[in-house]
């Protein structure tokens, strides 16, 4: 590089050739593409990367710990900061383990209003991929349009719960508030408008030439490779492999519900973009069917003031927007976990990334991370 | 002021000389301006946003302010950088983008210009000059993100230049002259623009233009999402300025250069010339940024490859079937 340097330094090797230099480069944590505080060290030589390694915990706030000191319904804030863009799912996975260890009855309109939030908050967090992915690819259209969609879904979420990111809206036991009169019809008119936003976002983006060449057999991995690290999700999915819990593990209420699981074929980052455009549309279909079935009745079901989980070990996984989102709960029978541990879907679909990386381009680094679809939040928890 | 080269210098007509340089510079800044302002608004209008609006009325002020802003901030040179290259790299960058313009005919009668009659290959060479303030602003920051962005650079205005170049020779042909007001005069004679018998060498120009301004879906070199903002990224207050000034300057010449070449510059019915100018370049420069609102951006090795397997046979092509009808019509 320029600047001062020795002129003894002779610009020729051994055989003649013009000397070269492998480069260390840090991808972040401030940059405007590894999606939050990610630190990614490449060694690359020219453009080609050799190596990369990724450096996390920029954002660690210790959720884990933090949750041995907390009653189980103050957990629940805390969840919501896990990954941020889908808070709901985060919610419920959370209440699910411990109504799953309580052994709770809860009450039909809980459930369906929390499957109606759960389905928009996906439809939410999937928005927002397409948008980063495109702006990530250098389209900067496609993230305002999500962004102007997204919020349409977000101003349903502070209608029912009076927060627009971090919802606390979900209970143990059920919901905190009720559906505000019309709300529901105001959700259907919105499953209506978006479904016909979608095949247009399909229009607009799926055929786009530069969209192929760049995200088309691109960062390809199989599915042995991704269940041997423990991907779930859209990233285990894009490989062919039909696994989504809420259709192999019937959590809720999604046994009532009439839905595809739509695969990939070639696990690549096309496949994985394509994922999650079906997929909203499949959330929808479920929202549109919950819409029709939601019962009259309370929203909340008997549970105690003070909540005591029994002493044991519970572990309730569910579909999260990334992958299987769990909560591991270890009870010694108090007001308090005695440890908890969260199974993040981001932090685990993001360590096959170096080997993904290998041999690979500098603008490839871009299109495969940002498939990958991680949220710092959940990574670091 | 007519045709300098064949008169003699005297005070007068060096005196003219640097009014016109004064006039076309102050022209090239107006222009840029509000072509910042219209890209912003434009912009807003396809992204389902409102673009500025607050500083005067309609945010007709807001690039001025801007301006104002970085002239006024603090000259920031890294410690490390190589210092005086990296002061060098603005200017080498800059002043090619003013020189090409004093040879586009903004009208029928070059008043402030240069009737040379070499000019479209003066406007090529003096243009490559830029490449080698982008590249020493690339290497002189000493930054590994400026150093990609950099050679980046290089490597695609080099190769895009070939196309550009090798579509520019159709054009050449048709009209038997290097001077840009022959082949304008050329375009009027034979009653046609040149995008209808050169429509080959006028995909391949729109194409490699961009590529040449490191427009949407070309713009590697500042790839933000990638290189955070290639060369210039340790560049601030009014030299940053001068980077953003020589790319706008750049897209308000080639504009003008396509208008020319291709749109029968300022030839055209019923209005002045050269307000038939200022329509063809405005519609080159709005369809830049129609790209920029639609396209996402080609990879590295993907935009080398469509350069030398797809946009220089074209050319080539272009180049044979144009002589073919030279020497047979």
């Amino acid at each position: 590089m320029g600047g001062k340097r020795g002129n003894d330094v002779s610009l020729i090797d051994e055989q003649n050739q013009i000397r070269t230099e492998e480069m260390l480069l840090n991808v972040g944590p401030q940059h405007p593409s590894t999606h939050g505080v990610f630190r990614l060290v490449v060694k690359i030589s020219g453009e080609t990367i050799l190596d990369a390694e990724p450096v996390i915990g920029y954002l660690h706030r210790g959720t884990e710990k933090l949750a041995e000191d907390l009653q189980y319904t103050q957990i629940i804030p805390y969840t919501d900061r896990l990954d941020y863009l889908a808070a709901m799912l985060n919610n419920y996975a959370f209440c699910h383990t411990v109504e799953q260890a309580l052994e709770l009855e809860i009450p039909e309109r809980a459930e369906y209003l929390r499957i109606i939030v759960m389905e928009l908050q996906r439809v939410a967090s999937h928005l927002l991929f397409i948008g980063t992915y495109l702006l990530d690819l250098g389209a900067m259209s496609p993230f305002l349009y999500v962004f102007a969609d997204r919020e349409q879904i977000v101003q349903l979420f502070n209608e029912i719960c009076g927060a627009r990111l971090t919802y606390n809206y979900l209970r143990v036991g059920g919901v905190k508030w009720d559906a505000p009169p019309g709300w529901l019809d105001k959700v259907e008119a919105f499953v209506r408008y978006m479904q016909e936003r979608l095949s247009m976002y399909d229009e607009l983006i799926t055929g786009n030439e530069i969209f192929l060449a760049r995200t088309r057999g691109i960062g390809v991995f199989d599915t042995d490779t991704a269940l041997a690290h423990g991907m779930s999700g859209i990233n285990l999915r894009s490989t062919g492999f039909r696994w989504d819990l809420r259709r192999n593990k019937p959590y809720s209420i999604y046994d009532r519900f009439d839905f595809e699981i739509p695969v990939g074929q070639n696990g690549d980052c096309f496949d994985r973009y394509y994922l999650h455009l079906l997929e909203m549309n499949e959330s929808l279909k479920i929202v549109a069917q919950a819409l029709q079935q939601v019962p009259d009745g309370p929203v909340l079901g008997k549970v105690p003031k003070l909540i005591r989980v029994p002493a044991g070990e519970y572990y309730s996984g569910i579909e999260g927007a990334r992958g299987e989102l769990g909560f591991y709960i270890v009870s010694d029978g108090k007001d308090k976990p005695y440890r908890m541990k969260i199974r993040k879907p981001s932090f685990l679909n993001l360590q096959l990334l170096p080997k993904l990386l290998r041999g690979q381009n500098m603008a490839n680094l871009i299109a495969i991370l940002g498939a990958v679809d991680i949220v710092l939040g959940e990574v670091d928890a | 002021m007519g045709n300098w080269q064949t008169q003699p210098l005297t005070l007068p007509s060096v005196l003219a000389m640097v009014l016109g340089a004064v006039i076309v510079l102050v022209l090239a800044l107006g222009v840029v301006t509000y072509t910042i302002y219209v890209q912003r608004k434009l912009l807003g209008w396809m992204q389902l946003r409102i673009g500025p609006n607050r500083v005067g009325p309609l945010g007709l002020f807001q690039t001025i302010a801007d301006i104002i802003k970085l002239l006024i901030k603090e000259d920031v040179v890294p410690a490390s950088a190589d210092r005086p290259l990296f002061l060098l790299a603005p200017v080498l960058a800059f002043v090619p983008s003013f020189l090409v313009l004093a040879v586009v005919p903004f009208s029928a009668h070059h008043v402030f210009t240069a009737n040379l009659s070499i000019g479209v290959l003066f406007y090529l060479a003096v243009s490559a000059i830029t490449i080698h303030g982008v590249m020493l602003a690339g290497w002189a920051s000493n930054n590994k993100y400026a150093l990609i962005g950099g050679m980046r650079s290089a490597a695609q205005m080099l190769s895009y230049e070939i196309p550009l170049g090798l579509s520019l020779v159709g054009v050449v042909l048709m009209a038997g002259s290097l001077n840009l007001n022959d082949i304008v005069l050329a375009q009027q004679h034979s009653g046609w623009w040149n995008v209808i018998p050169q429509i080959l060498g006028f995909l391949v120009f729109l194409v490699a233009s961009t590529a040449e301004l490191n427009r949407t879906p070309f713009d590697l070199p500042e790839a933000e999402s990638e290189l955070v903002a290639g060369y210039h990224v340790e560049y601030s207050g009014f030299r940053f300025a001068f980077f953003m000034l020589t790319e706008y300057v750049y897209l308000f010449a080639m504009a003008g250069l396509c208008a020319t070449l291709f749109l029968g510059g300022w030839s055209g019915p019923w209005l002045p010339g050269w307000l038939w100018f200022a329509i063809k370049v405005v519609l080159f420069i709005f369809f830049q940024f129609w790209l920029q609102a639609t396209l996402p951006r080609m990879r590295v090795d993907q935009l080398m490859t469509f350069s030398w397997k797809v946009l220089l046979p074209v050319s080539l092509v272009n180049l044979v079937l144009t002589g073919f009808i030279k020497a047979f019509w």
